[in-house]
C-alpha cells in the first residue's frame, strides 16, 4: 500500500467524475500531501459544498461533512471554533466558492480562521451541464452563454489579497509534485489558506470550445501557465489570461482567528462567568472547553 | 386549429410554454433537475427563436431578486429552480407576492437535504406554502406547457397579482419523454396580450416601492393580498375555460376528479402519480370495487369547495403525500381534514406517506391503500408509511 492510500476510502468508488477530470488528480496530490505530513486520517475534517468537486471528501477516509450550495465555509468554520486542534479543510468549486459562497469566501479571508481551502477552478458548473460561472473566462461559449461570455472573471488571488487573506497560492493540475507541494505548505500555514487549483472539464467547458478531450484542454492550461516571476515582469497586455502559479501572497504576521478567539474572547468570558449566577461552576466548565480547544 | 406534435421531456414542454409567453427576462441558477429548461432557453435564443434576456445570476436568491427587478419595471420574468434552490429563494418568494410581482416559476419538485436526494418528493413547495404564490401541480408535460401559458395569465390579472409557481414531479415530470402538442405563436399571442400592470416603476410618474408599514395599516395589506388569492380562483377557471376554447385543452379548474360518482373509496393526490392510481382504479373497477381518484391540481388557492362539493357522499377518504411535515402528518392530508373538519361530514380517513426521495409507488402499494380504505378498520393508525424496505426498530 503506498503512503497516501490510507486517506483514500475505496469502497466509495468509483466517482462521478468524467474520464480525465482533473479532480482525481487533485485527490491524489491533498491525499499525497496529508501522507508526507503523516497527519492521523481521524484529525482531518474535510468539508464540501455542491458540484463535481464537492464530491470529493466521500472518498477520503477521514471525517467528512458534505454541505449545502456554497456554505462549507461557514460550516468549517463552526468546526474549526469548536475545535482549532483539528485539521479542518474544505474541498469547493468555482461555482461553489465564487459565486453562491463568495460571500463566505471573503469573510473567512478577513477573519483568518485557519481552514486549508482547496479551490478547483475548472471554470464552469460541471455538474449540472456546463452553466457560466464567475471564473469562466471571457468569449467562452457554455450552455447559458451561446454567444460567448461577456463577464470578465474574478481573479480569485486578487479577491482574497484584497479581502485580507495570509496565504494564497495557484497550480495546475498539470503539474502534479508542485500541486502537492504547495497544498502541503498550505496545510502548515496558521491561518485561511487557499491553493486554487486550475483544472480541467473538457466535458461541459472544452467541448463547446473546440477541446473536447482531457489532452486539448491541458495543453490548453499549460500554454497559460507561467511562474510568478515570469509573471510580474510581464507587461498587463502580456499578463491577460495568463495563470502566475506557485505561491503567490503569504502573511505570518496575523494570528489564527482560533488562536485570537480562545486568547482574548475565553478568558474574558470565564472571568464574566464567575460573577454570573453560574459561578465558579458554569466558569470551570467554560474551562473544559477550552482545555479541549487547545490540547 | 391544428398543433404542431412534439416527443419531448417535462423540461423541454416548460421551454416551449415560456418561448410561447414571450418573456422579457430569465434569471436562472442551475440545480438538477430544473437545467434543462435553462438549456433549452439558452439553445432557443441562439437559434433566434427566442427574444429574451438572460441575466447569470451568482444564486437562487439572486435570480429571484432579479425577477423582482424585472417585474418592478413592468417587464415579464420567467425563472426555474428546485429544492435546495427554492428554499433558498424562501425570502424573495415572500417578498415577491407582498410586492405583486406576478412572476412565473418553474419548479422540479425533489427531496430536500438532509440526507442528499436529487430524487422527487414534493417537500419544497408544500413546505413554502404560505410564501404567497400560486402553486399547481401538473400530471404530465402537455399540462405542464399549457399551465406557464396560463399561469402567465393567470398572475398577471389585475384582480390576482401574485407570483405562480408551477411544480413538476422531478425526474417522472422533468425528464420522461411524451408526445406533446404545440399551440401555434399566434393564437398564443391572441390568448395572453403583453403584459401592462399599474404595479410598475414608470419614470414619468416616479413612485416609491417596497414600503414598510406600521402596525396600524399591516393586516390590511396582507388582508389584499389574501384576498388576491383568493380571487384567483374565479380567474383560474375562466382562463381555463378560455384556454380551453382556443387549444381544445381544458383541465378543469382547481381539481379533476376520475371514477368518483358511486365510489365508497377515494384517493387524493397530487401531480404525476394521478396516472397511476387511474390504472389501479380502472383494474379494481373492473373487479367490482367502487373506488376512484381526485387530483388536486392547485394547493394555492386551496380548492375547498371544490373538494367538499365532489366528495361530501364519500365514505372513505384517503390522501397520498410525496411529503411529511415530521411529528404530524402530510400537508396535503391537513389541508383535506380541515376542509372536511368546516364541512361537517365524517369520512374514514387515511394518509399514506409515500414515494420519499425519489422512492416507487407501485401499483400493489395503491391497490393497498384502497383496500386499507375499504376496509374501514379505525383502529389502524392514520398515518402510515407506504413501502418501507427496511424494517426499523422501533
Amino acid at each position: 500500500m503506498r503512503d497516501y492510500e490510507k486517506y483514500i476510502r475505496y469502497r466509495t468508488f468509483p466517482s462521478p467524475w468524467c474520464p480525465g477530470c482533473g479532480i482525481g488528480v487533485t485527490l491524489k496530490a491533498i491525499a499525497t500531501a496529508f501522507a508526507e505530513l503523516d497527519l492521523d486520517p481521524d484529525d482531518i475534517v474535510a468539508v464540501s459544498g455542491i458540484g463535481c468537486s464537492g464530491r470529493m471528501p466521500t472518498f477520503f477516509n477521514t471525517n467528512t461533512l458534505h454541505t449545502t450550495h456554497g456554505r462549507a465555509l461557514t460550516f468549517a468554520t463552526g468546526i474549526k471554533l469548536a475545535r482549532p486542534d483539528k485539521n479542518v479543510i474544505v474541498i469547493s468549486g468555482d461555482g461553489d466558492s465564487s459565486a453562491i459562497g463568495g460571500n463566505h469566501l471573503i469573510h473567512a479571508a478577513r477573519r483568518n480562521i485557519g481552514i486549508k481551502m482547496i479551490l478547483i477552478n475548472n471554470g464552469i458548473y460541471g455538474m449540472t451541464g456546463g452553466q457560466v460561472s464567475p471564473l469562466t473566462p471571457q468569449k467562452f461559449v457554455t450552455e447559458t452563454t451561446p454567444f460567448g461570455n461577456i463577464e470578465p472573471k474574478f481573479n480569485i488571488a486578487d479577491l482574497l489579497m484584497g479581502a485580507g487573506a495570509t496565504f494564497v497560492a495557484r497550480e495546475t493540475v498539470n503539474r502534479m509534485k508542485p500541486l502537492k507541494d504547495v497544498i502541503k505548505k498550505s496545510f502548515l500555514h496558521k491561518g485561511f489558506s487557499v491553493v486554487e487549483v486550475i483544472s480541467n472539464c473538457h466535458v461541459n467547458l472544452g467541448r463547446r470550445n473546440k477541446m473536447k478531450d482531457p489532452i486539448s484542454m491541458t495543453k490548453w492550461i499549460a500554454g497559460r501557465t507561467v511562474t510568478k516571476t515570469q509573471y510580474d515582469k510581464m507587461t498587463p497586455e502580456e499578463q491577460d489570461h495568463k495563470y502566475p502559479v506557485g505561491l503567490i501572497h503569504e502573511n505570518t504576521s496575523r494570528l489564527e482567528y482560533s488562536e485570537l478567539y480562545y486568547k482574548h474572547i475565553v478568558p474574558a468570558a470565564q472571568e464574566a462567568a464567575k460573577k454570573g449566577p453560574g459561578g465558579a461552576a458554569f466558569a470551570a466548565q467554560k474551562n473544559t472547553i477550552t482545555y479541549r480547544g487547545s490540547k | 386549429m391544428s398543433e404542431e406534435k412534439h416527443f419531448i421531456s417535462g423540461n423541454d414542454a416548460i421551454a416551449m410554454g415560456v418561448r410561447l409567453s414571450r418573456p422579457h427576462v430569465i434569471s436562472a441558477y442551475p440545480i438538477t433537475p430544473q437545467t434543462i429548461v435553462v438549456e433549452r432557453l439558452s439553445e432557443m435564443a441562439e437559434d433566434g427563436s427566442l427574444d429574451a434576456e438572460f441575466m447569470h445570476v451568482e444564486s437562487e436568491h439572486s435570480a429571484m431578486s432579479a425577477a423582482m427587478g424585472v417585474s418592478a419595471v413592468g417587464a415579464r420574468a420567467f425563472t426555474a429552480t428546485s429544492s435546495q434552490g427554492l428554499l433558498y429563494m424562501a425570502e424573495g418568494l415572500f417578498y415577491a407576492s407582498g410586492g405583486r410581482f406576478p412572476i412565473v416559476m418553474m419548479n422540479g419538485n425533489r427531496a430536500l437535504a438532509l440526507p442528499w436526494s436529487i430524487y422527487g418528493d414534493q417537500s419544497d413547495s408544500l413546505g413554502l406554502l404560505n410564501s404567497g404564490w400560486i402553486q399547481v401541480y401538473v400530471e404530465d408535460a402537455q399540462e405542464a406547457l399549457d399551465m406557464v401559458i396560463q399561469a402567465y395569465k393567470i398572475a398577471e390579472h389585475k384582480k390576482v397579482l401574485t407570483p405562480f409557481m408551477v411544480n413538476l414531479d422531478g425526474f417522472i415530470l422533468t425528464h420522461t419523454y411524451e408526445l406533446v402538442s404545440v399551440p401555434k405563436q399566434e393564437i398564443v399571442d391572441k390568448f395572453l396580450p403583453p403584459f401592462t400592470t399599474v404595479n410598475k416603476m414608470d419614470f414619468e410618474r416616479p413612485m416609491n416601492m417596497g414600503m414598510s408599514t406600521s402596525p396600524k395599516d399591516n393586516l390590511e395589506y396582507k388582508y389584499q393580498q389574501h384576498r388576491a388569492v383568493m380571487d384567483s380562483v374565479q380567474v383560474i377557471k375562466d382562463v381555463d375555460k378560455e384556454y380551453e376554447e382556443l387549444f381544445g385543452r381544458g383541465y378543469g379548474g382547481l381539481i379533476k376528479s376520475y371514477r368518483i360518482e358511486d365510489a365508497e373509496a377515494v384517493l387524493i393526490v397530487l401531480g404525476s402519480i394521478t396516472g397511476t392510481v387511474k390504472v389501479v382504479v380502472d383494474k379494481m373497477r373492473a373487479d367490482g370495487h367502487k373506488v376512484g381518484v381526485i387530483k388536486i391540481r392547485y394547493m394555492r388557492p386551496f380548492p375547498e369547495e371544490e373538494l367538499l362539493e365532489e366528495c361530501s357522499h364519500i365514505k372513505s377518504i384517503g390522501v397520498i403525500d410525496k411529503n411529511i411535515s415530521f411529528g404530524y402528518e402530510g400537508t396535503v392530508f391537513t389541508h383535506v381534514n380541515s376542509a372536511i373538519a368546516k364541512s361537517g361530514f365524517s369520512p374514514f380517513i387515511m394518509n399514506f406517506i409515500a414515494g420519499l426521495g425519489g422512492k416507487d409507488i407501485s401499483k400493489s402499494h395503491i391497490e393497498g391503500m384502497f383496500m386499507t380504505l375499504l376496509e374501514g378498520d379505525k383502529k389502524k393508525n392514520k398515518v402510515q408509511f407506504v413501502g418501507m424496505g427496511v424494517q426499523i426498530n422501533e
